[in-house]
């Protein structure tokens, strides 16, 4: 590994593409803090002003941010530890498991991950219509509860990280596969659960495609599709939009603020291993 | 747990043991353990099965029968008002698609929105890795801040860009007025708006790929630098020689990725539209396929011919992905 002293014009750049990253989400809560009125005026405002109490409050009770974010909560939080158990008990059957067919199954799985979701979109809609699950949380819910990157992620950890000895002497202990799976992978696996659950909750959080087709403005939307709500002009302030976007992105941020290491290292490791 | 007597003495009850000495015991104590013995090898070989399961019984409910079903829907006239009632037409979906202009026109829109938005992408993500790859102070304060755009949502991001990019009060315009260049109407342009699209999607994901590519270089053994540094290579050349020629399965996995993520573009072009309607802009000069799809099914309600254009896309798709091999299959037995 090469370690490379930064010199003072790296650390100039990495501060300029920092403020690009950054600029945009700051911009939001400064629009968000002021009116539209202020909004059309220029030059554009580079600082805070007094209304974002006010614009919260609009676009709470307006675009029901309220409901809204309890939807995306539960959507994102069903999704992410549906994904996460479901991948850890596949995964640890195509890591350390012995079974007919297992190769062929795994081929079958990460094949699954270049079907475009466009190309499923008509008929799911036809099907959850047909179950009168339109604008219910489970026409989201159900079809993302397992991925195939999960599963493969899972696999590629558990190869490493659980030995193969550990398994094996719970076996002779005679533990059934419900007892090695609890005691044993469970353990073994949690910082990769951890990982796995986190990058599926933000992409649950944020999808955006599927959500807008099943669910409507007037049922029970996440908060992706209450924004469109906004953006679509029912409530033409650019102030009160900014403040919705606001409410939807604050949650996550707070999560990366918290998890933003752990996040990067499972972004770096699954780009190694993948 | 299922099995009790061997959450209280694990070690005591083996799983062979019992059924060996089994016959030297009787009654109910015997027959319990051969009972235990044959569900324990039941366990060992059904239980894989029980634990892949899950994903493949939902995959095949709500991944392969839709996939398939819409290959059915294609062939057939079906409104979104009444899904049920399907009426057979054989491949005129795919001949009037063959005559939309709207079709073409999305197509085209996609591939060059596709290019302004995933090249410069993965050229500044190369770069922005290579930096973060020095030895930092505060290099983990970096990498979660160039990460960040990755937590906000394409609806959260178009509607800030929108403001940004503004015609009248937009801070683009400003800030190009203030430097001496004229005000640009970045809704109506057809390249400014599609400029103004790609730039959402770099600003979301140049993080997320840069983290990727940094992961790669850090596998790239030292020597390989070492020794490029004695034949008197610059850091600028061992960066072109060494990292970039390292990285090439990496760089071609995020190609691969990336252009996946551009056919299916659709979030930023809908809402960059101010939400108005799905046509991309009042003259559809950044209508996607996508979004065009999305028009033609929740819009025009013609779920028929939205199955349609899934299908053109995934033929699109599979004509790249066709494409990409054929040159790299040229690179390799170069």
């Amino acid at each position: 590994m090469r370690s490379l002293r930064a010199g003072r014009l790296t650390y100039v750049v990495l501060a300029l593409f920092t403020a690009g990253s950054l600029f945009p989400l700051l911009w939001t809560a400064i629009a968000a803090s002021r009116t539209s009125t202020r909004l059309a005026q220029t030059p554009p405002p580079f600082w805070f002003g007094g209304n974002l109490g006010h614009n919260l409050q609009v676009a709470w009770t307006d675009a029901n941010m309220g409901t809204a974010l309890l939807n995306t909560v539960i959507v994102a939080g069903t999704v992410a530890a549906g994904t996460v158990f479901f991948s850890t008990l596949a995964g640890f059957a195509f890591a350390k498991l012995r079974f007919r067919g297992s190769r062929p199954l795994l081929a079958l799985v990460i094949g699954t991950m270049l079907i475009p979701p466009q190309l499923s979109v008509v008929p799911l809609y036809m099907l959850i219509a047909k179950l009168s699950w339109t604008d219910r949380l489970q026409a989201v819910i159900l079809p993302t509860l397992v991925g195939a990157f999960g599963v493969f992620f899972m696999r590629q950890y558990l190869a490493h990280a659980l030995p193969m000895e550990l398994v094996e002497a719970a076996r002779t202990d005679g533990a059934s596969s419900l007892r090695v799976l609890w005691h044993v992978v469970f353990p073994a696996a949690r910082p990769a659960m951890a990982v796995l659950g986190m990058l599926t909750f933000v992409m649950a959080w944020n999808d955006f495609f599927w959500p807008i087709v099943a669910l409507t403005q007037n049922g029970s939307p996440t908060v992706q599709v209450a924004l469109t709500g906004l953006g679509r002009g029912y409530i033409p302030d650019q102030s009160v939009i900014m403040a919705g976007a606001l409410l939807g992105t604050l949650p996550l941020l707070l999560v990366f603020l918290v998890f933003g290491r752990q996040i990067v290292g499972g972004i770096m490791q699954g780009a190694v291993k993948g | 747990m299922t099995d009790e007597t061997v959450v209280l003495s694990p070690s005591a009850v083996g799983p062979e043991r019992p059924a060996a000495e089994g016959g030297g015991r009787s009654g109910r104590g015997g027959r319990a353990q051969v009972w235990r013995s044959r569900r324990y090898r039941w366990d060992l070989r059904f239980s894989p099965y029980a634990f892949v399961a899950p994903f493949f019984l939902f995959f095949a409910a709500f991944g392969l029968f839709p996939l398939l079903y819409t290959g059915w829907a294609a062939l057939h006239q079906v409104e979104l008002t009444d899904p049920d009632s399907m009426t057979w037409v054989g491949l005129r979906n795919f001949t009037r698609l063959w005559d939309d202009e709207f079709f073409w026109n999305a197509l085209r829109n996609t591939v060059t929105i596709g290019l302004l938005s995933t090249v410069p992408q993965l050229a500044i993500a190369l770069g922005l890795a290579h930096l973060l790859n020095y030895r930092l102070r505060g290099s983990a304060f970096f990498r979660v801040a160039v990460l960040t755009p990755y937590a906000t949502s394409v609806a959260a991001a178009t509607l800030v860009f929108v403001l940004l990019f503004g015609r009248d009060y937009g801070m683009v315009n400003w800030a190009l007025s203030a430097v001496g260049f004229e005000a640009v109407d970045w809704q109506n342009g057809t390249f400014a708006s599609q400029f103004a699209v790609s730039t959402i999607v770099i600003w979301r994901w140049t993080g997320y790929n840069a983290l990727i590519y940094l992961a790669a270089m850090q596998a790239v053994p030292g020597e390989l630098y070492e020794s490029a540094a004695l034949d008197g290579a610059s850091r600028f050349q061992q960066f072109l020689h060494v990292t970039v020629p390292s990285l090439r399965p990496t760089i071609f996995f995020t190609c691969v990725v990336s252009t996946i993520g551009a056919t299916q573009l659709f979030g930023e072009p809908l809402l960059f539209n101010g939400g108005a309607a799905a046509t991309g802009g009042s003259d559809h000069q950044f209508q996607t396929l996508g979004l065009y799809l999305y028009e033609q099914g929740w819009v025009n309600l013609h779920l028929g011919r939205a199955s349609a254009i899934a299908w053109a896309m995934f033929l699109i798709l599979l004509l790249i992905a066709g494409a990409a091999r054929l040159l790299r299959g040229r690179k390799d037995s170069r």
